[in-house]
């Protein structure tokens, strides 16, 4: 079975500041993968970068065995992959209805139509409905996205995430600037809602990180230093000493 | 109590609620677009609602790319002058060979000229959208309208080209010589290119394109390339702005290079920004005010630009929503029941906001005999009333009721500010919010 994710030399320079070097990673299919890394490290670049956001400088990114390196974002996540953002990014002005079920039209294969009723669109309907209750915002559907609390936008910038049923999830930080009840609950929905699918996930707390990952990678300084299951990493002197060991103690 | 729950949206029942008011809009829009001119019988009447059909096509139009696309085009008229001299060039074709297309069908060739030529120039102006699109608009609005004078065998240079709209075959008896049946042909065309552009907005594509207006970026990690949906939002826009043109080419008889000029396109954007863009009649509602200054103003006043761009100013100052969002503002207080609290807010902030407008209007018409070169003697009118320019006092009422009205209105428009919050914290207890 290919991987879900394969990045091979992948180099980015911004000017001529060289953010990551030499990345290589693996992630396999239906694995739940964590990044971890201290700030600046370069975990959302990476995610721009399998993304499609911005392209590498030189290096390879296979999805399932694809190549999409040099692809443009929509074209990435048209073969399955699909990436939350840090910094909340939805559609402000649009209710919260509309913000999911944007994310639902192109999956359902009604891309730019402009002789169909958008509201007389059974299967878009359903998902939609669906989604907003796995994101527990059905109460909250017709308020502009942009009027949702902080912690309503972090749950439905994951709902417009999940929402085109890719294969791969990238969530960048979902809990971020969360309290600790809203924590538990978006961890629950991540782990409920990413079943079956493959995640990787940067996160900062580390219970989320090793109650959740299959397998760890910690970058800093924009390589990976190690990558492994939660014991190996737990374990691994190296990462200790880099990342752990301020986190921790 | 009760009214609240059953407002209360059930989750399973996703289709937008169609409410009164939206039955209710399109009601009155259609009675108004069909039973005015029976009202208003004059030949001038007629004339007026015929160029106010013909701009509220085109604002709606435009108003795809502003309102619901985010697209802010400087060369709209583009596609409206092009769809207009296509029309003409249609109509004598038409009549020269004695073809059997009736009139009301060449709005048609307008709109698919105004849409070849979108296909056409659209697919590079949109690649992006915010400056460079604006920039890139302009520079095919002054392009075409420049090649419009040097092209002279299609654009009949300065004098354009004419056609007579009574040498196509009739319909149902009627030749479109009477004004009364153009105003029908166009009240036609406005109602079926509403219902279409409304219908546009309800679509997939529709949609998307308040995605991309509100957050191109996160458009693309959704499987859509929001260059694409700008392209087919621009081409959807000409179409439209081409059956306007073609229908103002109907109405004059004559198309120029006036059509697609820098001016046609500011009007067009002035009209549907004072409408306001943020609600579908928005732009009707623009078209209606911006034609009906054009038409009343220009015959009052000599310096009628200056009152537009001052009108302009304000809007954008004061109501950056224009004027459907000062309407709209109003809709909690009327559902709440307490639009009465500030009314007689409104009547006291009235009568000094008049008295400074006619200060500021006296002013203005001072200097303006003055800057023209005017020797200083004579009357002007404001209302009927005549002043003496000449006399002091008329200097110094302009002075006082400008000065004076300013302060007067000023307070007052507190007192409206404080009503009003009264009225919205009111409403809000009842449940009403927006
Ligand atoms: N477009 C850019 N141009 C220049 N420098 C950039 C750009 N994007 C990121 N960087 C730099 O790259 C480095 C890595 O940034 P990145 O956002 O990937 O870090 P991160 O690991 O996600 O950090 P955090 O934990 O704070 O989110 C930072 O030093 C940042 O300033
Ligand atoms: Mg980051």
């Amino acid at each position: 079975m290919t991987n879900a994710i394969e990045v091979r030399a992948v180099e980015k320079k911004f000017g001529n500041v060289h953010i990551i070097r030499d990345l290589n990673l693996t992630i396999g299919q239906g694995e739940r993968h964590a990044i971890i890394g201290p700030n600046g490290a370069g975990k959302s670049t990476t995610f721009n970068l399998i993304s499609g956001h911005i392209t590498p400088t030189s290096g390879e990114i296979d999805l399932n065995g694809q190549r999409i390196s040099g692809l443009r974002p929509f074209e990435i996540n048209r073969r399955g992959l699909s990436r939350s953002f840090q910094v909340t990014n939805v559609f402000a002005k649009m209710t919260v209805w509309e913000n999911i079920r944007c994310a639902v039209l192109w999956a359902t294969g009604h891309r730019y139509a402009f002789w169909k009723n958008v509201d007389s669109l059974p299967e878009v309907r359903q998902r939609t409905a669906e989604i907003l209750e796995d994101i527990h915002l059905t109460h909250r559907r017709d308020v502009p996205a942009g009027l949702l609390t902080y912690a309503e936008q972090r749950e439905l910038e994951i709902g417009i995430t999940i929402a085109g049923g890719a294969s791969v999830i990238m969530l960048d930080e979902p809990t971020a600037g969360m309290s600790n009840t809203e924590t538990d609950r978006a961890v629950a929905l991540i782990r409920r809602l990413t079943e079956g699918r493959t995640l990787v996930i940067v996160e900062h707390d580390m219970s989320v990180v090793f109650g959740l990952a299959d397998r760890i990678s910690v970058l800093v300084y924009g390589n990976i230093i190690a990558s492994g299951t939660p014991e190996e990493i737990r374990g691994n002197p190296k990462v200790k000493e880099a990342y752990l060991g301020e986190e921790d103690h | 109590m009760t009214d609240l729950t059953s407002r209360a949206p059930s989750p399973t029942d996703s289709a937008p609620a169609r409410n009164v008011g939206f039955y209710a809009a399109w009601g009155i829009f259609i009675v108004a677009v069909l039973v005015l001119p029976l009202i208003f019988r004059s030949g001038g009447s007629h004339t007026t609602f015929s160029l106010i059909g013909i701009a509220a096509i085109f604002a709606l139009s435009y108003n795809i790319l502003l309102g619901q696309t985010g697209l802010l085009s400087f060369g709209h008229a583009v596609y409206y002058g092009l769809g207009g001299f296509l029309a003409v060039h249609g109509m004598n074709a038409i009549a020269a060979h004695g073809l059997p297309v009736p009139l009301p069908f060449v709005p048609l060739i307008g709109g698919f000229a105004g849409l070849v030529f979108a296909i056409i120039i659209g697919w590079v102006s949109t690649q992006r959208a915010g400056t460079v699109f604006a920039m890139i608009s302009l520079g095919i609005g002054e392009l075409v309208a420049s090649s419009s004078l040097i092209l002279r065998s299609f654009f009949g240079g300065e004098a354009g080209i004419t056609t007579n709209r009574t040498d196509l075959p009739a319909l149902f008896g009627w030749n479109f010589g009477p004004q009364i049946q153009v105003y029908y042909l166009i009240g036609f065309w406005l109602i079926i290119s509403a219902i279409a552009m409304y219908a546009l907005t309800r679509t997939p594509l529709g949609r998307m394109c308040n995605a991309v207006r509100d957050n191109p970026e996160r458009v693309q990690f959704i499987g859509y390339d929001p260059h694409v949906v700008r392209y087919l939002s621009f081409c959807f826009a000409g179409f439209f702005a081409g059956i306007a043109g073609a229908l103002a080419a109907i109405n004059f008889e004559i198309a120029n290079a006036a059509y697609l000029g820098a001016v046609q396109s500011g009007v067009v954007l002035f009209a549907t920004f004072i409408g306001g863009v943020g609600y579908f009649f928005g732009p009707v509602l623009g078209a209606v005010v911006v034609t009906m200054l054009q038409l009343e103003l220009s015959d009052v006043t000599s310096v009628w630009q200056l009152y537009f761009g001052i009108i302009f100013i304000g809007i954008v100052m004061f109501a950056p929503g224009g004027l459907t969002s000062l309407l709209m503002m109003h809709r909690p207080l009327l559902r709440a029941g307490t639009l009465p609290m500030v009314l007689p807010a409104y009547l006291i902030a009235l009568v000094p906001t008049l008295l400074f407008a006619c200060g500021v209007i006296l002013a203005i018409e001072i200097l303006a005999v003055y800057s023209q070169g005017g020797s200083g003697s004579g009357t002007i009118h404001l209302f009927r009333i005549p002043f003496d320019l000449a006399s002091p006092m008329t200097w110094l009422i302009a002075a006082v009721l400008t000065i004076g009205g300013f302060y007067v209105a000023r307070m007052t428009w507190r007192g409206v500010t404080d009503a009003w919050d009264r009225a919205m914290t009111v409403a809000r207890e009842r449940g009403y919010h927006a």
